[in-house]
């Protein structure tokens, strides 16, 4: 009896483990698919981008292959990184972006330790709000921003329209809030007794905050710093509302404003423009995504 | 070192009591482990005693001060948790040094206590390790080292052999009853497992429902427990509890279990039961190794009786047989050799000598 039942249970096995194994060969099938339509589709800009800057204008307004360099020059190049203004530009938005996100980590790591451990009445609701300010769009609130910074200057004599360093208070309005938001889900997936333990050890607050806290939650910290990089070094809108001197412009509006005169378009010096611009984060992100994809699925799964 | 008192202590959370007003005098030297049920609040009460939560009402005294406001870095106490809450960006030398270098001790001091931490718990050769390079029962040797080096007053552990598996959990158990022996300092530890308590405390404190049901040596509890709940927590299996009633036949007294089964008292029980309304139901308390199989030669106080054995567990130096006696199910334990097999019928001696009576409303022991 035994024995016919493990005959009848063998081929049945055979059968299961078989179409799990072309189930997943199909599953895989399609990932690639999916993943190579998705690369091309989010490749082909940059590397037209590319394509591009190595042309002169020459041939980029000539009716040839527009997918074909025919006469590589890196003239785009030399042109924009031996002019001033463009340096200028790299210049102010390097600036403003790292004292940005050093605003912000000054801002949102305190406020978050806070919101997700020193159990305060209402800390749960300012958490919720904490997030909900980051779903108010910049369009929205760049004329406010401007009303009141426009109110404070007249009121304190200080300039802050058009200048670059008025984007340093602004900005953080986008970053603080999200970065918050990270840094409160990665400290609440610190065990508790984490802190506990420190507090008995004798540490305080502050104590338990960078010596334990900051270290143990570092990949949080790294995505909270890319993602409010990112925001800094791309925006758009703040900088184009806030400053019009060339020399108070940032990298996207400093491109844009300069580079197109009138229906003159720059073609090769926006593209190279651009891809320089793109470079830096493009840099961080190359060193640092291990750590920013173990930020951002911290919490998911404990351990 | 010192003792701890705690005095009508109570914590609630908004509506719930979860600690209702207990009172505790823990000697210097002593380990007390507090023994319960989850939520019965003896975490809560550690917890308390460390700092970690504000007490309700009462007074939680370390060494003779009130410390109810005082927060849990100036208690002067150590505590090892649960899930060890070793610092992981820390080597293990980092972690146990942690509380000594956030007092700015001086660094030939540290070392020399690090060291001679490791040394005590045989952790020496793990001292530049990460805590996730360590196995479970290391963590937790590492989470005591953190303990042992500040040289508290007062040593608090919070379930810290849980996470660990049985073989572990009781090699565990005898390192920290040596540390124990060997630093003498004041501790009070927290399990849900009554084999941890029997073994390691002086004196056990057996909570339930937010109060101490009973304190005492873990013999006391064992042979001598107070209620209802004691009886049934301590020991392993469980004391059986059998609804009976006393009866006067024949001028002696008699307790009764079913109607076809009733045992006269023993004298050394009698003069102590005698007094007791014959109409008020009663529990008969009546552990399983004082359920054996029958002899031939039966001592004064132990009562025969047959059944038929619904289960039978063998467990190697013991078997463990499960009957039921008009309904209530009831473990007794026999000689391997006895021929004890499921189903079988067994006659079984009942060691009255060792019985207890219980008010089966109250749960009080009579």
């Amino acid at each position: 009896m035994s024995t016919l039942a493990i005959d009848k249970a063998g081929p049945s096995r055979k059968v299961k483990l078989r179409s799990m194994s072309r189930d997943r060969t199909w599953a895989l099938r399609w990932s690639y698919f999916f993943l190579i339509l998705f690369a091309i589709f989010f490749l082909t800009p940059p590397v037209y981008m590319l394509i591009t800057s190595l042309k002169s204008s020459a041939e980029i307004s000539a009716a040839t292959n527009p997918w074909w360099v025919f006469h590589p020059t890196l003239s785009n190049y030399v042109e924009l990184l031996t002019s001033n203004q463009f340096l200028r530009f790299f210049w102010n938005s390097s600036m403003i972006s790292i004292i940005v996100v050093i605003v912000t980590m000054l801002i949102s790591i305190p406020a978050a330790f806070a919101l997700a451990r020193m159990k305060f009445w209402g800390s749960a609701t300012l958490a919720t709000g904490v997030f909900l300010t980051y779903l108010i769009p910049d369009s929205l609130l760049f004329i406010p921003l401007f009303k009141m910074l426009a109110v404070i200057q007249d009121f304190t004599g200080i300039t802050l329209l058009n200048r670059w360093y008025v984007l340093v208070f602004i900005y953080p309005t986008l970053t603080v809030p999200f970065c918050t938001w990270i840094m409160i889900g990665y400290f609440a997936s610190i065990p508790k007794e984490l802190d506990e333990a420190a507090l008995i050890d004798g540490a305080s607050w502050l104590q338990t905050l960078t010596r334990i806290f900051i270290p143990v939650a570092l990949p949080g910290l790294i995505a909270a710093t890319i993602f409010a990089f990112t925001v800094s070094w791309a925006q758009f809108l703040y900088p184009l509302v806030f400053t019009t001197s060339i020399d108070q412009l940032v990298l996207p509006v400093g491109i844009t404003t300069t580079l197109i005169k009138g229906d003159v378009f720059n073609w090769g010096q926006i593209m190279t423009g651009a891809l320089l611009g793109a470079a830096p984060p493009l840099v961080i992100y190359a060193f640092l995504m291990d750590y920013y994809i173990a930020g951002l699925t911290a919490g998911a799964t404990k351990g | 070192m010192a003792d701890v008192a705690l005095r009508k202590v109570v914590k609630r959370y908004d509506d719930v009591e979860a600690v209702r007003g207990i009172d505790l005098d823990i000697a210097d030297h002593e380990f007390i482990v507090l023994v319960g049920p989850s939520g019965c609040g003896k975490s809560t009460t550690l917890r308390m005693i460390a700092g970690l939560e504000d007490i309700s009402d009462g007074d939680i005294m370390i060494g003779g001060d009130v410390v109810n406001d005082v927060p849990p870095k100036d208690r002067d106490i150590a505590m090892v948790f649960q899930n060890y809450a070793l610092y992981p960006h820390m080597t293990v030398a980092e972690n146990m040094s942690f509380g000594l270098r956030l007092k700015h001790y001086p660094k030939a001091e540290i070392k020399a206590r690090v060291t001679e931490a490791a040394r005590l718990l045989d952790i020496t050769d793990l001292i530049d390790r990460k805590p996730k390079q360590l196995s479970g029962g290391q963590r937790q040797r590492v989470a005591m080292g953190r303990a042992i080096v500040r040289n508290p007053k007062v040593f608090l552990f919070d379930e810290p052999l849980s996470n660990l598996d049985a073989k572990l959990r009781v090699q565990m158990r005898i390192e920290i009853k040596k540390v124990h022996q060997k630093v003498r300092t004041t501790t009070v530890y927290v399990t849900h497992d009554q084999v941890e308590a029997m073994t390691l405390a002086d004196r056990v404190v057996v909570m339930n429902k937010g109060r101490i049901e009973q304190i005492g040596t873990p013999n006391e509890l064992y042979h001598k427990p107070a209620t209802r709940f004691v009886a049934g927590f301590i020991g392993s299996p469980a004391m059986n509890f059998i609804p009976c009633r006393l009866e006067d036949v024949g001028g002696t007294v008699q307790i009764r279990l079913t109607d076809r089964i009733a045992f006269p008292l023993p004298p050394a029980r009698a003069a102590r039961y005698n007094a007791l309304p014959r109409s008020e139901k009663l529990l008969l308390g009546i552990r399983p190794e004082h359920l054996t199989e029958s002899h031939a030669h039966l001592e004064p106080g132990v009562e025969t009786f047959d059944t038929v054995l619904d289960v039978t567990e063998p467990m190697g130096m013991e078997t463990l047989v499960y009957f039921g006696l008009e309904g209530t199910p009831i473990c007794g334990r026999v000689d391997p050799n006895a021929g004890a097999k499921d189903g079988a019928p067994m006659r079984l001696a009942m060691d009255l000598n060792n019985m207890h009576l219980l008010n089966d409303e109250t749960g009080v022991v009579l």
